[in-house]
């Protein structure tokens, strides 16, 4: 289980920011639909990036899902994030055929470099660093994906210099 | 002079290693108007230790090309244009002669992946080209019943491809039989198991297969709404679902009345999957459909008599589907003839690891493994020895390499401890640990379980615990045993397949691999050299010529030396990832 998803200490003051006029189509487009609620939450999720406690709340008020209901199921799927995550968020695949090919070499490369942990976020908030089970492009094991790119055959070296490029571009 | 035609493979790993960048290069050489040619893209052709792919079709002669860029493909235009005679040492796939590829190409035999690699996904008239919802027409014009539908599918020995290998034709027999005037078809997409991407492939290569096999389904149980369950990790397969849903609903093969069968009527669309491996089974899945945590419930009643809202529903794989046109097509008769007595047709499998051509195929049941890895796969990466082979992700299990004589066919795998599975198949050499595999795997079913049993939820942390303890060289005498009494009682007492599965990757490692799991805990070694903990990363002074790649190439800047002279690795501040030891061109790294 994903336990280590749980972590309400960290529900920091984000919330002030949060416009939740956004949600308002959202909700109307789901409204009394049965089986609505991943799909609210999956919206939610994309106008945020992060599912804000805020958001929960008016999503509860306004429709027939219990607070404990949604908070059951935004804990339950790996793709729900109760924080909120840097610009790029790094995946580095962790499926079999990247296991076998060294993809912990990439991960800790990563860590040594951004100086965080496996789910943190770099303290100028550009990165975020996840490991994800399969992108499903074994074939060119060990991958990380940034952004809607893939990136493959990767050496701890090469992803290093992959994310300082990516820096440089957004420090400019 | 017809304009020479190319055709770009752009499936998710094609994009991924560079298709992209092709296809955009020749949109613009075709608008600068540099040369006169005609552009268009297909999906995974399966090559992927090829990537990316590019077809030439010139003067009906077609060439399909591997490991074009942006900067190659212009070369290859002029090449043509010029001589319209093909670069052989590029080209991997033709008909006008053998190539080294052709092992690869030549023991496949394609029904699932008919289409994939050769049509335009995102274009309905292609696939209608290739005898494409043809099959949905024969069973309208020659107004097929239902049941003859499901005897075809009974008798051709179609069984589950998602892993569980039950019988097709059963399964829609018993949701027919549920009597209910609504009905569900589900096409299980949410492809969880880490190292295959088989339903990806062939959801952005050939969508209508697989909306087609719903119609189908839909039509011989009697359903009026389908559900793709798709994980959300797959933009592109979703984004081609999407669209192909779209064109089948204006072309009539979705809607009401479909092709003038009186009250059939059925709608199909997407539901995106949040990202749970436990989801893929079925009756976690419907809960997911349904809006709520994806935990499994008590079977039965099985989903056939009641699933989706409590309605009766089916649910099978993207590959069973995508065989079903080809099954209604060419008879039941046809399709049985490959194959074993109990396990027809053919399978696909996502072959990766450590092997030469790795990429997707799909062979006959009752090949051999050695037959795979060695024929298709071109055998092991840089001439290593085989070691095992992993099938069925972390619901199945290692068989090892003197065992590689083992057909293909759901009962010889199941007998080996391992399982068929969705169809990943990745091989390892000397170099993998066995006990790491195992824990990895645990890790993964550790991670994934809902926690709803109590012996799936504690029982697998336990297991990984010791584990990760083996590993890290602090195992203990009585630890394997330990292991297999827990993963009996997991076994015993888990209500779905995810926890009645996961301790196979460590039954099986323990039964081939025994000895790996007793150096670790006894010599505190890693016979594979794979466990970093128990590693330690010398220079060999005598051996390095003071060349700097292994300091280059270093993460952490923990080898220390300049040009020519030895160097040196500081202990505190080595990571253990092996750069250096791979990098290494003189044998100067000392690994013990």
């Amino acid at each position: 289980m994903r336990i280590q998803r749980i972590s309400l200490s960290k529900q920091k003051k984000q919330d002030q920011e949060v416009d939740l006029s956004l949600l308002e189509p959202l909700l109307k487009k789901y409204k009394g639909k049965k089986g609505n609620l991943i799909p609210i939450l999956q919206g939610t999720q994309n106008l945020y990036n992060f599912l804000p406690q805020a958001a929960i709340l008016k999503i509860s008020e306004e429709t027939e899902h219990k607070l404990s209901d949604i908070y059951g199921v935004a804990t339950f799927y790996a793709q729900f994030r109760l924080n909120p995550v840097g610009k790029n968020i790094i995946k580095v695949c962790h499926g079999t055929a990247c296991h076998v090919q060294d993809a912990k070499q990439i991960t800790t490369a990563i860590k040594e470099h951004l100086k965080i942990e496996d789910g943190q976020t770099t303290e100028d908030g550009i990165f975020t660093l996840e490991s994800v089970a399969c992108l499903g492009c074994c074939s060119l094991a060990p991958v990380m994906m940034i952004a809607d790119e893939t990136f493959g055959k990767l050496t701890g070296k090469s992803a290093v210099k992959i994310i300082r490029e990516i820096k440089k571009k957004e420090n400019n | 002079m017809e304009k020479l035609k190319l055709i770009v493979g752009m499936g998710s790993c094609g994009i991924a290693a560079g298709a992209g960048k092709v296809f955009e290069k020749l949109k613009q050489l075709k608008t600068e108007e540099l040369f006169d040619i005609n552009i268009d893209q297909t999906s995974c052709i399966g090559m992927c230790y090829r990537e990316p792919l590019v077809e030439i079709i010139d003067n009906n002669h077609s060439y399909l090309y591997g490991g074009i860029d942006e900067n190659k493909v212009e070369e290859l235009i002029e090449h043509h244009q010029k001589f319209h005679l093909p670069i052989k040492e590029w080209v991997v796939k033709t008909e006008e002669f053998t190539t080294q590829d052709n092992e690869f190409t030549d023991s496949q035999v394609k029904i699932a992946l008919r289409n994939c690699g050769y049509i335009n996904p995102e274009r309905i008239e292609e696939y209608e080209a290739q005898k494409g919802y043809q099959s949905i027409k024969k069973i309208a014009e020659n107004k097929i019943s239902a049941q003859e539908v499901i005897q075809s599918i009974l008798d051709s020995g179609l069984r589950g491809r998602g892993g569980g290998g039950f019988s097709t034709g059963m399964k829609w027999r018993f949701a027919r039989n549920s009597q209910n005037t609504e009905k569900y078809i589900i096409c299980n997409a949410d492809e969880g198991d880490p190292g295959a991407f088989m339903d990806r492939s062939l959801l952005e290569g050939d969508p209508h297969s697989v909306i087609e096999g719903m119609i189908i389904g839909a039509y011989a149980i009697g359903a009026t709404e389908g559900v793709i369950y798709c994980r959300a990790e797959y933009p592109l397969a979703i984004k081609r679902l999407n669209i192909a849903l779209e064109q089948a609903r204006q072309k009539g093969y979705l809607g009401k009345n479909i092709l003038g069968i009186q009250n059939f009527n059925l709608n199909i669309y997407v539901k995106e999957g949040a990202g749970a491996f436990v989801c893929g089974e079925e009756t976690a899945l419907i809960a997911s459909v349904e809006g709520e945590r994806g935990m499994p419930r008590k079977r039965p009643p099985f989903p056939a008599a009641s699933g989706l809202w409590k309605k009766p529903t089916n649910i099978n794989n993207v590959e069973t589907y995508a065989n079903i046109p080809w099954i209604i097509l060419n008879g039941a008769k046809e399709y049985s003839k490959y194959g074993t007595e109990k396990s027809k047709g053919t399978k696909v499998f996502a072959l990766t690891g450590k092997i030469n051509r790795g990429g997707l195929v799909e062979v006959p049941m009752g090949i051999t493994i050695k037959d795979i890895i060695f024929k298709l796969g071109g055998g092991i990466q840089n001439g290593k020895k085989f070691k095992a082979v992993q099938l069925g992700g972390p619901s199945g299990g290692c068989i090892p390499a003197y065992l590689d004589d083992t057909i293909v066919d759901y009962d010889s795998v199941n007998a080996t401890g391992a399982i068929m599975g969705s169809g990943g198949m990745v091989v390892m050499d000397e170099t993998t640990c066995m006990v790491d595999m195992a824990r990895f795997f645990l890790d993964f079913t550790q991670k994934e379980s809902c926690g709803k049993c109590t012996f799936c939820r504690i029982g697998t942390k336990r297991m990984l615990e010791i584990l990760t303890r083996i590993t890290e060289g602090e195992g203990k005498e009585g630890d394997i045993e330990k292991l297999e009494e827990l993963s009996y009682q997991i076994k015993e007492s888990s209500l779905c397949g995810l926890g009645q599965t996961a301790p196979n990757p460590v039954l099986t490692t323990i039964k081939y691999f025994r000895n790996e799991y007793e150096a670790h805990i006894r010599d505190k070694k890693c016979p594979a050299k794979s466990c970093t903990k128990l590693l330690t990363y010398e220079v060999i002074a005598e051996n390095c010529t003071g060349c700097t790649i292994c300091a280059i190439n270093c993460p952490t800047n923990a080898i220390d030396g300049g040009k020519k002279t030895i160097h040196f690795i500081r202990q505190d501040a080595c990571i253990k990832c092996g750069a250096c030891f791979t990098k290494c061109n003189f044998n100067a790294i000392k690994i013990s």
